[in-house]
């Protein structure tokens, strides 16, 4: 069954495609879409062509902007970004990999003071793209993706 | 212009290398006016607050004489173990002083501690991540008794995967483009990132081993640092690989005549006390730099 006959299309707002499956629930919570008024859905391990499954979600009134792109992009750095007016995709937005990436993830290390002081926000900065290092702000440390996630 | 003033010191990574040379050149400075006997009153009025939330002689006791030398003086919080809520003691103890010091079992703790106070911090050190200021002594140290840092081949032998000082130190050793040879048991080894790290931005050529008799060939330094038993589940494990990584007076047998063995102190068992005794031992003279270097980074950073 096609995705198209389970969810239903909508008006104005944006969908998050190419989510690797497993990672939806994920930008769910980054993005914070439980406190969002209007209808929202979670699409999990649903079929995809280019990655066998895939996660997608749908947010109503709600365009998603760079800013809140770039924070999914650890967990989906191919994701699309389609915001949608009137029923038709108005524009396509890029997912890009931030220098810095704040208050995501919490850091790996459970002796950083990120993990022990409640007003320490966790903060990685880039240290490579390909394959994805970061470096942890606050003990330096330095994680792979798969540590983090 | 350059300076320190108001800026914390939390990593040797945050230092540039003029910065480090910047406190260096002070410390020679101090040095020569602590050799003169000269007062010095230029942190007159200022106060330390010294933060420890972990046992240290060394660290606590030479800032403090630092900066009673520079006739400032010091306070104190007494000794704990209580490290939560460090954001509060913080954001109560920068009124009442003009620059904190700061030593905390938690990596990150100085960072932390310096974004949210609006006094500068000094790390002295964050579990197992940095001890610059100990690093900053140890670079007194080679340049005062080798006349550069440059080129030399400085081996930094014993636990280097918690240790904050030999992390510091293999960093600040990459600015200076030294050739590094790392020497530890395999259990203990330099984390694969932090060589990538220096390799990659500075160029330097960096070897690994686990026999420290390589590691003293060709070495012009020679940087120990004790394996504590607490980093292993097995203590008989611990205290074997203590007794097999230990610097001998036959290990130095083949080692070139002007070696200099340093090691931030107190030691355990890492090195044979028959050494303190040849021309190789130089960790009391390092020891002894701790003051004009601390008294340089206080009044680099308060005046």
């Amino acid at each position: 069954m096609s995705e198209q006959r389970i969810v239903t299309n909508i008006e104005n707002g944006t969908v998050i495609d190419h989510i690797p499956a497993g990672k939806g629930k994920k930008i769910f919570e980054i993005l914070k879409l439980d406190e969002h008024d209007g209808r929202t859905v979670l699409l999990i391990n649903t079929f995809s062509k280019k990655l066998g499954r895939k996660d997608v979600i749908k947010v109503e009134n709600k365009e998603i902007g760079e800013k809140e792109i770039n924070k999914i992009a650890l967990f989906a750095p191919n994701a699309t970004i389609s915001i949608i007016r009137n029923w038709e995709v108005a524009e396509k937005r890029k997912v890009e990999l931030p220098e810095v990436i704040e208050n995501v993830a919490s850091c790996p290390n459970k002796n950083c003071i990120t993990n022990s002081e409640e007003m320490a926000k966790s903060k990685f900065v880039v240290e490579k793209k390909d394959p994805l290092k970061l470096r942890c702000w606050y003990c330096e440390k330095v994680f792979g993706i798969e540590e983090i996630m | 212009m350059l300076s320190l003033q108001n800026k914390s010191i939390i990593s040797i990574r945050d230092l540039k290398k003029e910065e480090i040379e910047l406190i260096l050149d002070k410390a020679e400075e101090m040095e020569n006016k602590l050799k003169k006997k000269e007062p010095l009153y230029s942190l007159k009025n200022k106060i330390l607050a010294s933060l420890f939330f972990e046992p240290s002689t060394k660290t606590r006791l030479s800032f403090s004489a630092a900066m009673q030398k520079l006739g400032g003086s010091v306070i104190e919080i007494e000794y704990s173990t209580t490290v939560k809520n460090l954001v509060d003691k913080i954001k109560m103890i920068e009124n009442y002083c003009d620059v904190i010091l700061l030593r905390h079992p938690r990596e990150g703790s100085a960072r932390l501690a310096a974004e949210i106070s609006k006094k500068p911090v000094i790390n002295a050190g964050d579990g197992s991540n940095q001890h610059p200021t100990q690093t900053l002594i140890d670079l007194f140290t080679i340049r005062k008794l080798k006349g550069k840092i440059e080129n030399l081949n400085v081996s930094l032998v014993g636990d280097l995967k918690y240790n904050a000082v030999m992390k510091s130190l293999f960093y600040a050793l990459g600015i200076f483009k030294a050739n590094i040879t790392l020497a530890s048991p395999p259990e203990l080894q330099m984390s694969w990132e932090n060589i990538e790290e220096v390799r990659d931005k500075f160029g330097v050529k960096i070897f690994q081993t686990n026999n420290i008799a390589s590691a003293i060939e060709e070495a012009d330094v020679l940087y120990v640092c004790g394996i504590k038993k607490e980093n292993f589940l097995d203590v008989f494990e611990a205290e074997k690989i203590q007794k097999n990584f230990r610097i001998t007076l036959d290990l130095l047998e083949n080692a070139k005549e002007d070696l200099i063995i340093l090691h931030p102190l107190p030691k355990e068992i890492e090195i044979d006390s028959k050494i303190d005794e040849t021309k190789f031992a130089k960790y009391y003279e390092q020891a002894n730099f701790g003051l004009p270097v601390r008294m340089a980074i206080l009044s680099l950073v308060c005046e």
